[in-house]
């Protein structure tokens, strides 16, 4: 039978489905009501966030309690929007360390590029977004901002301990895997 | 010309190179640490290693290092070998075996060679688990840093610096994997040349201590091409900024000037674009004591208008360490017959003399890349390295080219740096210098220690035994007259012999003797040449500008001719006894200054317009060659800055003439202001020609100022407004303020920021910018030269100078000094921690005659106490004072010396 010729046949033919669909999804969505609930009521209830989601960014310190940072401008670099610059800086004992350290926050997007290319572990994005703010300016952090005092995800290096330049506390010879300074002056096998 | 066939394809290369240069000026990537384009080979680090072929049969070949290979005709080689590849990633490898885990916090980082080769090799997991070799570092002094964990023992550092350079302080110590690169005892290097390293060395051993202060990776710069305004040889340099201030100065590659090299100073001495006490905005003050008003720069323009509508007459005092276009703007400002070129009036009198003999004395003036071709060498009355840095490098260059000379007789390759070293010994080419003291080039030379007059009568005594129809010299000595033979003699061997002198003695008697020299050897049909030095950045140009000198400005102040003044960036102290710049200021109602720097003169301004230095702004200076050059704005000061009000001198200058005028003010760009001033003088028409202008495009875009990675854009300001500016448009150059624009290599260009291309991020990025490996840029070297020999002017002969009376009278005879000798970088913090403690230098006879003996101190004009050195060979009836130290003491002013105060 050409179904084509009877439009009311037709029709019915597509209204029986139809109607079972419509009837399902309102039963589903009657079910949900029995369901656990997915929604949370944000602000008054906090969201669970991974340790790994990228929100605000931060700057850690080692295990020692020192910065991290040695102001390699990698993070800088790496960066697609050119939100981070930081000038380099050295301590007395040879120490590398930002002088300032300055992220606009109102050009990041969140790509965790930073974190991927810090060979130190100093910059990390952490699971919080809350940073709104009425003013743009605000969100402009400089290091004051940026520094917390732990370690953040990364509990144990310490770059260092495996760089060879010698800083305060840390002669040649004394990181991971170095032998004591050569003596230039013997021709000694 | 020969034909090679690298991975099967054939390629037609200079038979002379070795297979390592002929690939790299084929474009072809070979790895390499030792090899250098201007020291040659040794074979040290294996690096380069290709796989040749005997013939076209051989289908095994064997490695070979590619630098040490020549590339005679039909050599058949693969890069690609998979063996040869093995083989260089190994030798990576294996250089990385004690390779510090630093680049984060190494200077060499981003620019790094080392980094390079390693990414071009493949080498990325350590697969090496042991300990690592460690070093200890040596203070090198204010210059250069140091750091011997990063040494992969190429040795490139001692091949530059004993060999190429001349230093004896630098050495490589110990054995077997235990070496060692660095001095004896912990110390400042001595070489002059010694910035260098931080270029020569492919690692972070070596590097800019100065840039290390204000770190900024080599990304993050911001370049212009630029000029160097420490001396007249007029070097290429790249200079670097961010946030406002300049970071770090890079050689800029030319083939014809400075090659790979600059000296110190000009390395170093940049520190005073960023000193904190420079005039940034209009200051004016009514009464001498009183503490200055600042104002905007409408202001500024409607008060000098005003003051200078009303004044008699208003004299215009230029400078030689100004641009070309900042002179002309002030000369259009006060007019040609109240314009002085700032140049006091001997000094002057010597800079037309070393134009009139470049043109007339019937020699050409070589290129510094062609000095080093030169095979006898007279210099008379300089000291090249401490008068003009870089040329004293060239100088060196000729002097031990005698090894090649040798070496051509036996087939040994210019490249063969080790070889032709033992073949040439301590043999070189002839130097002969008549200096009064030690010149770093005594230990290729022969140095003739004398008086400046007796320089003369040497140089006319050589002139005349080369050409008896040259005067000749009466009552010599006997001791002179041999030297003069020597010299005549060796001139005369040479193919291609050379006359340097200058006008550091400011004698004209001298450069008449070099003339004298010079004419001599053109009737000898000689492919001689005649380098004649000039003290200041500019001093060429302003010379071939033509104006009255600084005696003769002074003057008319004194005297009461004039009432106004204005200086361009120029501090009359330097260049004229204070008691007689003070009568002129005193006498000038109108003081109108224009400086990058705060300098006595700038004290006594009524209005002081803060000029932008040579990084903030661009112009046309002209070298000793006579090469006009131009150099480019590296950065706008106000876009970091805002307060802050800094203009090009020409600006200004420009503004003012206009407001004089009473026109609506209109602004003047780069390109008028040359054309202006190539326009006004017909000896300086070339200089629109040395650069090319605005509306220079490649492939329809301006020029990068930034390299593509250039980061911080939407940071570095944020702190001042979170809304960004737009980038400062630059109506002046060809060139962008951002990384908008062509960077790249593979279109030739003669302008270049920066040396960059794709894998090679060091200074070794300069082989894609050139037609061969340490040739000539593939756009051409920059600059035109505006003197030309006359053809056919037959110079005539001067007559020689008397041999001076015996006075009792101590004369001054200023030392040049490339440490503490130039004005504007001796306000560099580096260069004033590396200038040596000045001392009196007397002889014998006169340290005798005055009861004065090494070490004891006495005071020279008012305020200075120096220590008294007694040198044995020293010329008797002259007290040798160092540049830059007395300021206004003239070269042969009397000297009254006292006893000064026990250390
Ligand atoms: S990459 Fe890491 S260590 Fe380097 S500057 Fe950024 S935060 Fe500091
Ligand atoms: S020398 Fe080069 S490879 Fe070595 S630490 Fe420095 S930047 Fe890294
Ligand atoms: S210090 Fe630098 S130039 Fe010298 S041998 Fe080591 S890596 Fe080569
Ligand atoms: S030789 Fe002169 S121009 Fe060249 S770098 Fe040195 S000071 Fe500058
Ligand atoms: S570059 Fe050829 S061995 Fe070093």
């Amino acid at each position: 039978m050409d179904r084509n010729k009877h439009p009311i046949i037709n029709t019915a033919y597509q209204l029986v489905p139809a109607t079972g669909s419509l009837l399902r999804t309102l039963g589903t969505v009657f079910m949900h009501s029995f369901r656990k609930r997915e929604t949370v009521s944000y602000p008054e209830e906090s969201v669970y966030l991974p340790p790994r989601y990228r929100g605000r960014i931060i700057l850690t310190r080692d295990p020692d309690g020192e910065e991290r940072c040695v102001a390699c401008n990698l993070c800088a670099v790496a960066c697609p929007v050119d939100c981070i610059s930081l000038q380099k800086a050295e301590q007395d004992d040879g120490r590398w360390y930002p002088e300032f350290f300055r992220i606009n926050f109102s050009r990041c997007i969140f790509c965790g590029m930073c974190e991927e290319a810090c060979p130190t572990s100093a910059i990390q994005l952490t699971p919080d977004f809350e940073m709104g703010e009425y003013d743009r300016q605000q969100l402009v952090y400089e290091k004051e901002d940026l520094l917390i005092d732990g370690p953040g995800k990364d509990h144990d290096y310490h770059f260092y301990k495996v760089a060879g330049m010698a800083i305060g506390g840390k002669d040649k010879g004394q990181a991971k895997d170095e032998e004591a300074p050569e003596d230039v002056r013997t021709l000694l096998p | 010309m020969a034909i090679i066939h690298v991975d099967g394809q054939a390629y037609e290369v200079n038979g002379a190179d070795n297979l390592l240069q002929a690939c790299l000026s084929l474009g072809l990537d070979i790895p390499y640490f030792c090899w250098h384009p201007a020291m040659g080979s040794v074979g040290a680090c294996r690096q380069c290693a290709v796989r040749q072929y005997k013939d076209a049969d051989d289908d095994q070949g064997m490695l070979v290092m590619s630098c040490m290979t020549p590339a005679k005709d039909q050599t058949r080689i693969d890069i690609e070998d998979e063996e040869a590849r093995t083989f260089r990633a190994s030798v990576v490898e294996w250089l990385m075996i004690n390779h510090p885990h630093d680049c984060p916090v190494c200077e060499e980082g981003g620019h790094c060679h080392l980094q390079d080769m390693t990414v071009m090799t493949g080498h990325d997991r350590r697969r090496y688990r042991f300990s690592k070799r460690t070093r200890r570092n040596q203070n090198l002094g204010p210059f250069i840093g140091h750091e011997m964990n990063r040494c992969i023992t190429c040795y490139r550092c001692v091949r530059f610096y004993n060999d190429y350079a001349g230093g004896t302080d630098l050495g490589a110590f110990g054995s077997k994997d235990n070496v060692y690169f660095g001095r004896y005892e912990e110390g400042t290097l001595e070489s002059p040349f010694a910035g260098n390293l931080t270029e020569v060395c492919p690692t972070g051993v070596f590097t800019d201590k100065s840039h290390a202060a204000h770190y900024t990776r080599k990304w993050d710069l911001q370049f212009a091409p630029s000029i160097c305004h420490q001396c007249a040889m007029g070097c290429n340099i790249s200079p670097g900024e961010r946030g406002g201030s300049l970071r770090r100065i890079e050689n800029r590659y030319h083939g014809d000037v400075n090659g790979y090299f600059l000296c110190d100073r000009g390395r170093f001495g940049y520190g005073y674009v960023n000193r904190s006490d420079r005039p940034k905005v209009p200051e004016w003050r009514a009464q001498l004591d009183q503490t200055p008003t600042h104002l905007e720069v409408d202001a500024a323009l409607d008060h000098i208008t005003d003051a200078l509508r009303h004044a008699r007459r208003v004299i215009g005092i230029g400078s030689p360490r100004a641009s070309l276009e900042s002179n002309h703007q002030l000369r259009e400002l006060v007019g040609d017959k109240h314009f002085s070129t700032g140049i006091e009036a001997q000094e002057q009198a010597c800079l037309e003399r070393m134009n009139h003999l470049q043109r007339t004395a019937g020699l050409p003036t070589p290129t510094p890349r062609e000095i080093e071709r030169h095979d006898a060498i007279l210099i008379l009355g300089e000291d090249p390295v401490q008068s003009a840095g870089r040329l004293g490098l060239n100088l060196r260059q000729a002097a031990l080219a005698r090894r090649e000379t040798m070496g051509e007789k036996l087939d040994v390759p210019t490249w063969d740096a080790e070889a032709l070293k033992t073949l040439g010994q301590d043999s070189y080419h002839p130097l002969h210098i008549a200096w009064p003291t030690t010149t770093e080039l005594d230990s290729v030379a022969i140095r003739h220690s004398l008086a400046p007059e007796e320089i003369a009568r040497l140089g006319f005594a050589v002139a005349h035994i080369i050409d008896p129809s040259a005067p000749a010299v009466d009552r010599l000595d006997t001791a002179t007259r041999e030297t003069a033979q020597q010299i005549a003699d060796d001139l005369m061997a040479a193919e291609r012999p050379l006359v340097v002198s200058g006008g550091t003695l400011t004698s004209e008697a001298i450069l008449e003797a070099a003339g004298n020299i010079a004419k001599a050897l053109s009737m000898h049909a000689k492919q001689a040449g005649l380098v004649l030095i000039r003290r200041e950045a500019n001093s060429t140009g302003l010379a071939l500008m033509g104006g009255q000198p600084l005696d003769w400005a002074l003057d008319e102040l004194a005297q009461g001719n004039a009432d106004a003044l204005v200086v361009l960036e120029n501090d009359l102290y330097q260049r004229l006894p204070a008691k007689q710049v003070d009568a002129a200021l005193a006498r000038a109602d109108i003081r109108i200054v224009l400086d990058h720097q705060r300098t006595p003169t700038t004290d006594k301004a009524s209005i002081l317009l803060p000029a932008a230095s040579f990084a903030e702004t661009s112009g046309t200076l002209v070298n000793l060659e006579g090469r006009a050059q131009r150099f480019f704005q590296v950065f706008e000061p106000a876009y970091l800055r805002p307060e802050a009000r800094l203009h090009a001198s020409w600006h200004w200058l420009h503004s003012l003439a206009v407001s004089l005028r009473g026109e609506p003010p209109k602004a003047i760009h780069l390109d008028q202001a040359t054309q202006a001033c190539a326009e006004a003088y017909s000896s300086l028409a070339g200089m629109a020609q040395a650069a090319p202008g605005a509306d220079h495009r490649i492939a329809g875009l301006p020029l990068a100022r930034e390299p593509h990675r250039y980061s911080g854009r939407t940071a570095m300001r944020a702190h001042l407004n979170v809304n960004e500016p737009r980038p400062p448009q630059d109506p002046d150059t060809p060139f962008a303020h951002s990384m908008e624009g062509y960077s790249g290599f593979d279109r030739p260009r003669q302008q270049v920021p920066f040396a960059w291309a794709p894998g090679w991020n060091s200074p070794q990025a300069w082989n894609k910018f050139t037609d061969e490996v340490g040739g000539h840029l593939r756009g051409g070297d920059p600059g035109v030269r505006l003197i030309q020999p006359a053809p056919g002017h037959q110079g005539h002969y001067h007559q020689p100078v008397q041999s001076a009376e015996g006075t009792n009278a101590l004369r001054a005879l200023i030392l040049p000094r490339l440490f503490g000798g130039e004005e504007t970088s001796s306000l560099a913090a580096p260069i004033q921690q590396r200038t040596e403690q000045p001392s009196v230098i007397l002889s014998a006879d006169d340290a005798q005659r005055l009861a004065l003996k090494t070490g004891d101190r006495v005071n020279i004009g008012e305020g200075t106490t120096l220590p008294v050195y007694v040198q044995p060979d020293w010329p008797t009836g002259w007290a040798g004072l160092p540049a830059g130290l007395v300021a206004g003491v003239l070269q042969g002013a009397t000297l009254t010396l006292s006893a000064g105060d026990k250390p």
